[in-house]
Formats: C-alpha cells, sequence, structure tokens
C-alpha cells in the first residue's frame, strides 16, 4: 500500500475503513475494560452505600432498597434510574429499625448532598451522613468535619421542624446546634433535612407496617461480595 | 547519536519545553485538580499513561493513518485510552476518582495530547515519539506536582496527607479554592519568566563581550 | 539592553510645576486618616499601632522589593505604599495575628500594585486587593473581632496579635460581634451614638464615623477628593435603605445606620475615591458611586456576608474602564460622531 504522500489522496473508502477499524478496536478495548472493571465498581460502591446506611442508622446490619409506586412503598432489587430511593435498614433477627434517606438541596456553594438515619415511630432523626459538599474548607466543610454537629443528629426530633440554633442555646428536641462561622451551611443541612422529610412524610407507611425485609438476601450479600 | 537524540527529547519536555510552564498548555486540570499532592500525582500519572499510550500507537500506525483522517484517528485513539484510564482508576481508587470528577474524561481535551501527536508523533519514528511522550508527562507530572504541592503546603500544612506544621498550623484557606490555583500558577509562571529574562540579558551581555573583544 | 542613568530622569509634557503632586496628594489623605488613626490607638490600644505598623511595613517592603535596581527606593518617596499600608491597616480587626497584616500589606502591594506596572497602572484597589485576599485566605482571622477598650487598659495586647507565623489563634481571646454581624445574626441594633463615636467592636479605623467624615472634608477642602463618590455612594445608600425601611421598619436598617455602620465611611470616602482605580468623568463618578452604593446595599441585606463594602468598591474598581468609556465627553463642535 501506498503511502497517502506518494498517491494523489487516498481513496473515501480508504478513509473510511480507516476509521472504522480505528473505532471498532477502540469500542473492543473500551467494552474490555468495562466488562473487567464493572464487578470492582459496583461492590465499591455499594459497599459505600452500605457503611453510610449503617452509619447513620446504629443498630442495622441488613439493608434494602424501597421506592415509591401506586401509592405504596415497595422493595426493589434494582431502582429504576432517577427515581427517588430510600433505604430500609433492618436488625441482625430482621426487624425494621428505620430508613436511611438520601436528600441534597443548595448549600453555601455547591449542592450538598447527605444521607439521614429516620425512626418513624418517634420520628427522630437518628443520624447524618454528609455524602458530597464543596462547602468552604475551614468553615463549611465543619459540616461533616466537626464532631459535635454531626453528632447532634443522633437524635432530633422532626416535629414540626429541624431548627438550627445559635451554638450552646439547644433546648427542645428539635433543636440542633448550629456551627459558628458557618451558619448558612449548618442551616442548609438543616433544611435539606427538612424538606426531604415533608417530601417523604405522607408517603412513608404507618409506623409498624414498613415493609418486611425480602428473604431472598437480595441487597444484602450481594453487596457484601 | 541516535542514543543522544531520544535523551534530548525526553529532556525537553521536563525543562526547556516544559508544558506547563513554557508551552502554557494543559490549563484547565492544571489549576483544576491540584489542590492537594496526591491528587495532583493522580492526573499526572493519568495524562502519563494517555500519552505515552497514544503517542506509541500514532507513532506506529502513522504511515497506515491517512492524512485527511488523522485528527479524527488521533481522537479515537486518546479517548480510549483515557476510557481505560478513568475505569481502571474508578476501580482501583474510587476516593481518588471522586476527587478528580469529570477532569479524567476532560483529559482527552487536553491540548498537550493532541498537540504531541500533530507535532511529534505523527511525524517521527517509534522510539523517538516514545521517549518525547514521555518527557511531555513528565514535565507535566512535575508541574502538576510543584503546584499541587505548594497549595497543599499552604492550604492544609501537610504534603501528601502528612502533617508538617502540627495542630495549630493556620490553613491558607484560599488556596484550596480555585483562586489559589491561579495564584500559585501566576506565580510560578512569573518565576518562569523572569529566569528566562535574565538568561537572555546574561547571554546577550556574553555576546556583547566576545563582539568587543574580536 | 539600555540601562538607565539614575542621575537623568526624562518626562514628557506637561512640564509645568503645580502643587497638586502625587506625593502631596497621598500625604494629604495619610493626614486626613490621622484622626481616626489615633482614635483607633484610643479604641485598641497597643494593637493597634501593632497592626497598622506590620501592614505598612509588609507594603513598603514589597514595594521596595520589586522595584527595578535603579528606580528603588525612588517609588516608596510618594508615600503610596504607606498609604496602602494604612488603608489595609485600617480594615483589619484589631486582634488579627501580625503575620497575617505583614501578609496582607505584602500580598496588596505585590499583587495590588506592582504587577501591573506601578500606582497609576492598578486596576484594583491595593489594599481592598490585600484585604480580599486576607478574607478569602483566614476567613476565620478576619472575622473574629475583639471589643473595644479591650480587659488591660492602653498597653495591654490582644493575644491574637502575637500568634506565632503560621500558625493560629492558641487562645479564645475575647470576642464580639461587629454592629452589622449582630443585626444580621441576631437582630440586635446598636444605638447610633456609639456608631459615631466609635464604641463598638470592628476593625481599627472603620469604628468613629464622625472622625472619618472629619477627614473626608478636609481632603474635600484640599481638592484631594472627588466630592461626587462619596456623596453618591451615600446618597444611594441612604435612599436604599429609606426603601427597605418603608417595607419593613423592624428588620431592615435604618438609613443612619446603615451610613455609620461597618466599613462604609473608611470605603466611601478613602478607597472608592482612589484616583487610579475610580472613573475620570464626573458623570462617571455618579455612576461608580451609585452602583457601590447599591451593591453595598444589596450585599448587606440579601448576602451571605454582613459587610459588603469592599467586594462593591473592588467590582466597581474593576467596570472602571468600563465607565469611563462610555462617559468620555465629546469634543467641543463635533457632536457625537468625536467618540
Amino acid at each position: 500500500m501506498n503511502t497517502p504522500k506518494d498517491t494523489g489522496g487516498p481513496s473515501s473508502l480508504r478513509l473510511v475503513l480507516t476509521l472504522a477499524v480505528a473505532g471498532l478496536v477502540s469500542g473492543m478495548a473500551i467494552i474490555g475494560i468495562y466488562e473487567s472493571t464493572l464487578p470492582t465498581i459496583t461492590a465499591n460502591k455499594a459497599r459505600e452505600l452500605r457503611e453510610a446506611v449503617f452509619k447513620v442508622l446504629p443498630g442495622v446490619s441488613q439493608m434494602q432498597a424501597l421506592v415509591y409506586r401506586d401509592g405504596e412503598l415497595v422493595v426493589v432489587e434494582k431502582p429504576d434510574k432517577d427515581e427517588p430511593v430510600i433505604y430500609g435498614g433492618y436488625d441482625e433477627p430482621g426487624n425494621f429499625v428505620g430508613y436511611a434517606m438520601p436528600a441534597a438541596g443548595p448549600g453555601f456553594q455547591d449542592t450538598i448532598a447527605l444521607l439521614y438515619g429516620y425512626k418513624p415511630g418517634e420520628k427522630f432523626v437518628v443520624g447524618m451522613e454528609i455524602l458530597e459538599s464543596r462547602e468552604t474548607p475551614g468553615l463549611g466543610d465543619k459540616i461533616y468535619k466537626d464532631a459535635s454537629f454531626v453528632g447532634g443528629f443522633s437524635a432530633l426530633s422532626v416535629e414540626p421542624e429541624i431548627v438550627a440554633v445559635k451554638k450552646g442555646t439547644k433546648s427542645q428536641p428539635n433543636e440542633i446546634d448550629a456551627i459558628t462561622g458557618a451558619t448558612i451551611s449548618s442551616k442548609a443541612v438543616v433544611r435539606i433535612i427538612n424538606e426531604a422529610h415533608a417530601a417523604w412524610s405522607a408517603q412513608l407507611p404507618a409506623p409498624g407496617t414498613e415493609p418486611q425485609l425480602r428473604a431472598t438476601e437480595s441487597t444484602g450479600t450481594e453487596a457484601t461480595q | 547519536m541516535k542514543k543522544n537524540q531520544s535523551q534530548e527529547e525526553f529532556i525537553k519536555g521536563i525543562w526547556r519545553d516544559n508544558p506547563v510552564f513554557v508551552q502554557v498548555l494543559g490549563m484547565c486540570p492544571m489549576l483544576a485538580v491540584t489542590n492537594s499532592a496526591i491528587n495532583a500525582v493522580a492526573m499526572g500519572m493519568a495524562t502519563f499513561f494517555v500519552l505515552v499510550g497514544s503517542s506509541f500507537l500514532v507513532s506506529t500506525f502513522r504511515n497506515v493513518i491517512p492524512k485527511q483522517v488523522r485528527i479524527s484517528c488521533f481522537i479515537i485513539i486518546i479517548a480510549t485510552f483515557v476510557t481505560i484510564a478513568d475505569y481502571t482508576l474508578l476501580a482501583l481508587v474510587p476516593g481518588v476518582h471522586k476527587e478528580l470528577g469529570a477532569f479524567i474524561p476532560l483529559i482527552v481535551a487536553n491540548c498537550l495530547i493532541l498537540g504531541r501527536q500533530e507535532a511529534f508523533a505523527s511525524r517521527y519514528p517509534t522510539k523517538l515519539a516514545v521517549m518525547d511522550a514521555m518527557g511531555m508527562a513528565s514535565g507535566f507530572l512535575l508541574a502538576l506536582l510543584s503546584l499541587g504541592a505548594v497549595r497543599e503546603i499552604l492550604g492544609d500544612g501537610a504534603l501528601f496527607g502528612v502533617n508538617l506544621f502540627g495542630e495549630n498550623f493556620e490553613p491558607w484557606v484560599i488556596m484550596i479554592l480555585p483562586p489559589g490555583g491561579f495564584l500559585t500558577l501566576g506565580v510560578i509562571l512569573l518565576f518562569f519568566n523572569w529566569f528566562k529574562y535574565k538568561k537572555d540579558e546574561f547571554l546577550e551581555d556574553v555576546a556583547a563581550a566576545e563582539r568587543s573583544e574580536s | 539592553m539600555k540601562k538607565r542613568d539614575p542621575d537623568l530622569l526624562l518626562l514628557h509634557a506637561p512640564l509645568l510645576r503645580q502643587g497638586m503632586t502625587t506625593p502631596n496628594a497621598m500625604r494629604d489623605v495619610l493626614y486626613a486618616l490621622a484622626p481616626a488613626t489615633v482614635a483607633s490607638l484610643w479604641f485598641f490600644g497597643l494593637s493597634a499601632i501593632l497592626v497598622l505598623g506590620t501592614c505598612i511595613a509588609g507594603a513598603v517592603l514589597a514595594e521596595w522589593l520589586f522595584a527595578d535596581r535603579e528606580t528603588r527606593g525612588v517609588s516608596l518617596l510618594d508615600a503610596s505604599g504607606i498609604l496602602t499600608g494604612l488603608l489595609l491597616g485600617l480594615t483589619l480587626p484589631p486582634g488579627l495575628p501580625l503575620w497575617m497584616a505583614f501578609l496582607g500589606g505584602f500580598v496588596g502591594i505585590a499583587l495590588g500594585k506592582v504587577i501591573w506596572g506601578g500606582l497609576g497602572h492598578n486596576l484594583f484597589n491595593p489594599a481592598l486587593l490585600g484585604r480580599a485576599f486576607l478574607l478569602a485566605t483566614f476567613p476565620i482571622a478576619m472575622t473574629t473581632w475583639v471589643p473595644a477598650t479591650g480587659d488591660g487598659g492602653f498597653f495591654s495586647i490582644y493575644s491574637g496579635n502575637l500568634a506565632l507565623p503560621f500558625m493560629q489563634v492558641q487562645i479564645d481571646g475575647m470576642t464580639a460581634a461587629t454592629p452589622l454581624g449582630m443585626l444580621k445574626f441576631e437582630q440586635e441594633v446598636t444605638p447610633l451614638a456609639n456608631l459615631m463615636f466609635g464604641k463598638t467592636s470592628g476593625s481599627l479605623g472603620e469604628t468613629s464615623g464622625l472622625l472619618l467624615l472629619l477627614g473626608g472634608v478636609y481632603l474635600w477642602l484640599r481638592r484631594d477628593l472627588d466630592w461626587r463618590i462619596p456623596v453618591s455612594i451615600l446618597l444611594t445608600v441612604v435612599v436604599f435603605s429609606a426603601c427597605l425601611g418603608l417595607f419593613d421598619a423592624a428588620r431592615f436598617p435604618t438609613p443612619l445606620f446603615s451610613v455609620f455602620s461597618g466599613g462604609l465611611l473608611l470605603g466611601a470616602i478613602y478607597m472608592a475615591t482612589d484616583p487610579v482605580t475610580s472613573p475620570v468623568t464626573p458623570r462617571g463618578a455618579w455612576i461608580f458611586g451609585i452602583g457601590v452604593g447599591v451593591l453595598v446595599m444589596l450585599i448587606r441585606v440579601f448576602g451571605g456576608l454582613p459587610e459588603g463594602v469592599m467586594y462593591a468598591i473592588l467590582l466597581m474598581n474593576a467596570a472602571t474602564p468600563l465607565i469611563n468609556r462610555y462617559t468620555q465627553p465629546t469634543v467641543f463642535g463635533r457632536g457625537a460622531e468625536s467618540k
């Protein structure tokens, strides 16, 4: 085959063929790497999620994904894309403990995504974990670095709603001490939880009638692999 | 002779034609992911892998790829390597991947990489192309690292996560934020230009002295 | 490379000597700031001297260090470096660690003036740029305010001042919120008399409104400042807060509170009027002042920060070349086409 420099120019067929071959080889390489890394990636993600759920719901050792379909909360193996999903947490014998609810909303700089544990029986928030945030280092990032702020969510009433108050002035079960110097970020976290709670509270079943843990152990064991 | 030339191609990327400080290429990852030394190294390694891999392939097939579709072919090759790097990082070091975020896929748009394919790899034999790519990528890695190290030391009081100054260090918050990237890069570029200016001045003086002697 | 002859100074026209020179104008501003500076000593004691002194030292060092070898020292004579350091110092909290004050002065001159090409070429006010850098870099230290007339009289120094370089303030001293901070976060209003005479916490130079006004009047009498800028800023702020007061008098600050609280007077009289970074045309000066006033009120009332004078002025600094361009007077007799 001549190099393009020698001829007046390669035929269109050759151009198309070259690109097609390059695309084909590249596609195969990408499929190969995708297939070989997929198990590790899904396992990583599932493990991260499990760890977060267990962190915000103390005493939980099993979980399953729940979505709201046709007026009731149902257990799903794999939620549809873009479908709001919450996680039910269960203790060792399989009794329902509480929900882990993902929520997101605007913070001081960018969206804050978090997960909070909620016990419907007592209407209490029992834990909070920030999943994603770009708050100012040194100030706003205390919403996940300040142990006393995060700890404040371990027993917090959501009725009528959570209120962030100045540090050291907490007096009601639904109040939490805001972080000094990061009032806006603290209030953002509280607002995100309040909004998520308002959106979900009507859709959660009455306490005591939560979906049972499915016997298949699908979500439980798959993630530990 | 041959050996000297490949050495030369390697060295030039690190200092004389440093992609960041001299050519001012690849500014996007340079500013975005250098808020800590470890992120800078991860980004530098990913870019290294992509650049060397692409240069190798492009140089090997340089006589097969028709001129008219060469840019498309370069992009296909680069994109493949970027995707491989993306998934590998996601599987092996999910934490780092999360920090780097969208900037891993964006390696494909780093003009340094396409620039090297067009300017060098597609014209020179494989060995030289790989040496050139390695030099350029090392230069890029070093530049990222120097920026990331400065920003982490000032912004966090640490280097590679190791605390340097003890508990009471007052972090320079701005260094972790995007403006810190611009400031640091600006100061380093300032130093490079000043150095170049002084060197030119010196060479001129030497030349003038020689002229007056002869 | 041509070397400049230090003894031969080449100047372009106009060569006519006039009383109004850069060093004279700068010195006038320094005199005008004297009462407020003395007041800061009165309120904050020795700490004020230390903070102001290190700021000026940082600014002067940067000025000297980055000057050309041949002209080194010459640029110090016009006192603009000292003025920048003093203005910056007056906007800092009295308890700020000294090493931060030094850094602020240094960065203000280096990044705010020298890097643009020296006095007259800078886009932003160097003192405010230094302060913006400090605020972004050390948000906590820069918003930790100590009460005026602290516990131990004149010779006591706030513990924060003595923090070692690169180290944090170790001991948690007494802190007090600024009047604006109290209004924003706690809905407490400070009595006006305190704001006027300076019995509030806040940065070194912003606590006494009356003395700042006094300096402003001196500058106006000496024709060193464009009266349109401070007047338009203050008028805008008064009108803006009066309008807000019509909606909800309890929630929003009264016009007088808005004028006398925070760094508004300091900024409006001494920083917004910086001849280098403000528009040269009278119409431009009005636009500039109104812009600053509106931004200040928007940031204070609707923004996340209690104080917005610094960002307001810096933003309008950035708009200055544009304002100058669109307010260019037309040449006499040529009509609109002369643009």
